[in-house]
């Protein structure tokens, strides 16, 4: 009886190890599952903010159009029915602000009560009129016609250039400033830091003796454990300024100021992986070099760093990893200016700073919601992918072993 | 250029790369000792914040931060270090093992803010906690977690496997060995890599900015569903979105004062636990 007991709680605690053990995967799933729900929701909704509609004249050829159309509309750069397809006639744009220029308050009555009438009205009488208003104010028998606006869709969500989420009538969800400024900003860290990154882990594996190593590995340690925004405030306060006299530049929050915010955050993980690869290097294949009459440095340079490339190239891809994730750092440092990246003297803004900033402002449910956690899910992609890349890259060191 | 001159060279020029790398910390250091110092007194950890976040303390975010850390590790730790038990002792079979371990890097790997949209969306919206301590907690818990059970696995590889041996020839089974005879000699490295894991729960921000932190709240919280404010996020609030950034500019300096040397302080007694538990085990 006691032995059966025993056996039991055996199996039990092994089906608790289990399901401990199988957690993180779930997580991951989980994870996968509620971000791709709300981020691929948004290529199934319309851009168009407020459940706003177009109405046109009922003989306009003009069957659809998408958000930028829609936008340059409205910013009067297609100004013309023709750009769009239609007639030769210039766009007469109406939304709901213009409407006293049409119409009395009588006419409207108090409570609007007669404003879906008299819109269906103008929309019939004006040819080249694009109107502009909520669906609550379509009448049954609309005598205009209601144009479609294309839905988000992938190629214009990652190739558009505009990020505008909250703009009306039309929300504009181009993600490529933010996508090149994520890059921008990592790749450049990235430059920063490994010249310094790959040598402190050369001297600490090779060169410095037992204390010079005894007082540097915690100062790692400790870099490693600073809090991001604690680096974020660093950079705010002393980065930023720095950057702004030096170049002389209006603002100081560039990409530049997050690239070496990000450089110091991402030395720990360089210096660490690095560092290990070069100490796994074989005693033997060290001593033969050496018997050989190399010096230390040319045992280094010649069959170290070779035999150790894969693991620094590993580390250098990982520090990539942390940088393209980092948020709270880089918010507060780069200035956050949602445009296209064209030096690192200009404020950027990256996806992770984008979704930290916007995502308390936007609704549950929303397109910007959605547009946000899809930010999300190309973060989670490139992410994953790197990981897949460090994977690879340092299961090449193995077997060469 | 003969050798030992290029050896010269090339070895100076480490040693000066690596000692940037240690004045960039003390830069870092200084700069937040030197100006936040002053901030620091009995008032400053106990008292409310006042005037639009200007005057007063932080003891609210202090709070929210120790309870965030606690409810976390409650979370984290037990599972994880079980997590971590599972992997290397029971997984025989190196597929499956090297599927969980990959699971678990990727986890790593997934970036902090990535872990906020996923805790808004289970536990805030979905699960319906609401911005709370229960969801902020999971969420870093979440966080957490995979750092432990990597923690946990480098501290049973280094337990050598002559101790396990020993134990199972005497009779004892699986369990019996990991318990009596494993988890002692590997409890010191696990303990250490959970203050370290304490320290990063800390400082994260990015995943409770949507889960729990609150922007000002001045009074401590009654229940694990309420809102709290937190150390980073109030650092974060202060320096930048604040409506008087300039006037609460020495706060903002108390605050990261405050925040770092929670982190040192936890590296020091990380490595003083390394230490003197590892002398211990070796004694027996």
């Amino acid at each position: 009886m006691k032995r059966k007991f025993k056996q039991f709680t055996e199996k039990l605690i092994e089906g608790l190890l289990l399901i401990s053990g199988s957690l993180t995967s779930i997580t991951v799933l989980l994870i996968v599952i509620f971000l791709f729900k709300e981020g691929l929701g948004l290529f199934t909704t319309s851009p168009m903010e407020n459940k706003n509609v177009i109405v046109v004249n009922k003989l306009n050829p003009v069957e659809h159009l998408t958000a930028g159309q829609i936008k340059k509309i409205f910013d009067q750069e297609i100004t013309n029915w023709k750009d769009l397809g239609g007639k030769n006639d210039t766009i007469l744009l109406f939304t709901i602000n213009d409407l006293s220029n049409y119409f009395s308050e009588e006419e409207i009555g108090e409570n609007f009560e007669y404003l879906p009438e008299k819109l269906n009205s103008i929309v019939d009488s004006i040819p080249n009129l694009l109107a502009v208003y909520t669906d609550k104010y379509l009448v049954k028998e609309l005598k205009g016609k209601i144009v479609k606006v294309d839905k988000n869709n992938i190629p214009d969500f990652i190739l558009g250039r505009e990020w505008f989420p909250t703009a009306e009538p039309a929300v504009q969800l181009g993600v490529l400033p933010l996508i090149l400024g994520t890059l921008l900003v990592s790749i450049f860290a990235i430059l920063f830091a490994l010249p310094i990154g790959i040598a402190t882990s050369i001297y600490m594996a090779e060169v410095a003796n037992e204390r010079v190593r005894k007082i540097l590995k915690p100062i790692i340690e400790l870099l490693a454990g600073i809090p991001s925004v604690v680096y974020g405030f660093f950079g705010l306060i002393v980065i930023v300024p720095l950057i702004h006299d030096t170049f002389n530049l209006p603002v100081g929050e560039t990409a530049l100021a997050g690239s070496i915010v990000l450089a110091i955050m991402a030395l720990p993980t360089i210096i660490t992986v690095s560092e290990d690869a070069i100490r796994n290097t074989p005693r033997s294949m060290k001593e033969a070099s050496l018997a050989l009459g190399a010096n230390r440095w040319q045992t280094i340079h010649r069959v170290v760093l070779p035999y150790s490339m894969s693991g620094i190239t590993a580390a250098a891809i990982l520090g990539i990893g942390r940088a393209i994730g980092e948020t709270m750092a880089v918010l507060m440092v780069t200035g956050n200016a949602a445009v296209m990246p064209h030096s690192l003297l200009q404020p950027v803004r990256t996806i992770p700073a984008t979704i930290a900033a916007e995502l308390g402002e936007a609704p549950q449910g929303g397109v910007h919601y959605q547009a946000l956690f899809a930010l999300g899910c190309i973060l989670f992609i490139l992410t994953l992918l790197i990981n897949i890349w460090v994977e690879y890259v340092s299961s090449k060191q193995k077997f060469k072993k | 250029m003969t050798k030992q001159t290029k050896e010269y060279i090339a070895f100076w020029i480490f040693r000066i790369l690596s000692f940037i790398v240690l004045a960039i910390l003390i830069w870092i250091l200084y700069f937040i000792f030197v100006r936040g110092w002053h901030m620091l007194s009995w008032d400053f950890l106990t008292k409310m914040p006042e005037d639009g976040m200007t005057k007063g303390g932080i003891y609210p975010a202090i709070i929210g931060t120790l309870y965030l850390v606690a409810g976390s590790m409650l979370f984290a730790f037990p599972i994880g270090v079980l997590a971590g038990i599972y992997i290397h002792e029971y997984t025989n079979d190196s597929k499956f093992k090297r599927f969980m371990k990959l699971m678990t890097n990727n986890l790593a790997g997934i970036p902090s803010i990535v872990f906020g949209l996923f805790g808004m969306s289970l536990f805030v919206k979905t699960l319906n906690f609401g911005d709370s301590i229960l969801a902020g907690s999971l969420t870093l818990g979440l966080l957490a977690l995979p750092v432990v059970i990597r923690v946990t696995e480098e501290a049973l590889i280094a337990v050598d496997d002559s101790f396990r041996h020993g134990s199972l020839a005497l009779g004892a089974s699986k369990l019996i060995t990991i318990r009596k005879v494993v988890l002692p000699i590997a409890m010191p490295n696990i303990l250490t890599g959970l203050i370290l894991s304490i320290g990063r729960v800390s400082g994260e921000t990015a995943p409770i900015l949507f889960t729990v932190a609150a922007y000002f709240l001045p009074k401590l919280p009654t229940s694990i569903f309420d809102q709290v404010m937190a150390l980073p996020y109030h650092l974060y609030v202060i320096s930048t979105s604040g409506t008087k950034v300039q006037e609460s500019r020495d706060m903002a300096y108390g605050t990261a004062l405050v925040l770092v040397l929670f982190v040192l302080i936890l590296n020091l007694l990380a490595n003083a636990l390394r230490r003197y538990l590892g002398n211990k085990v070796k004694m027996n």
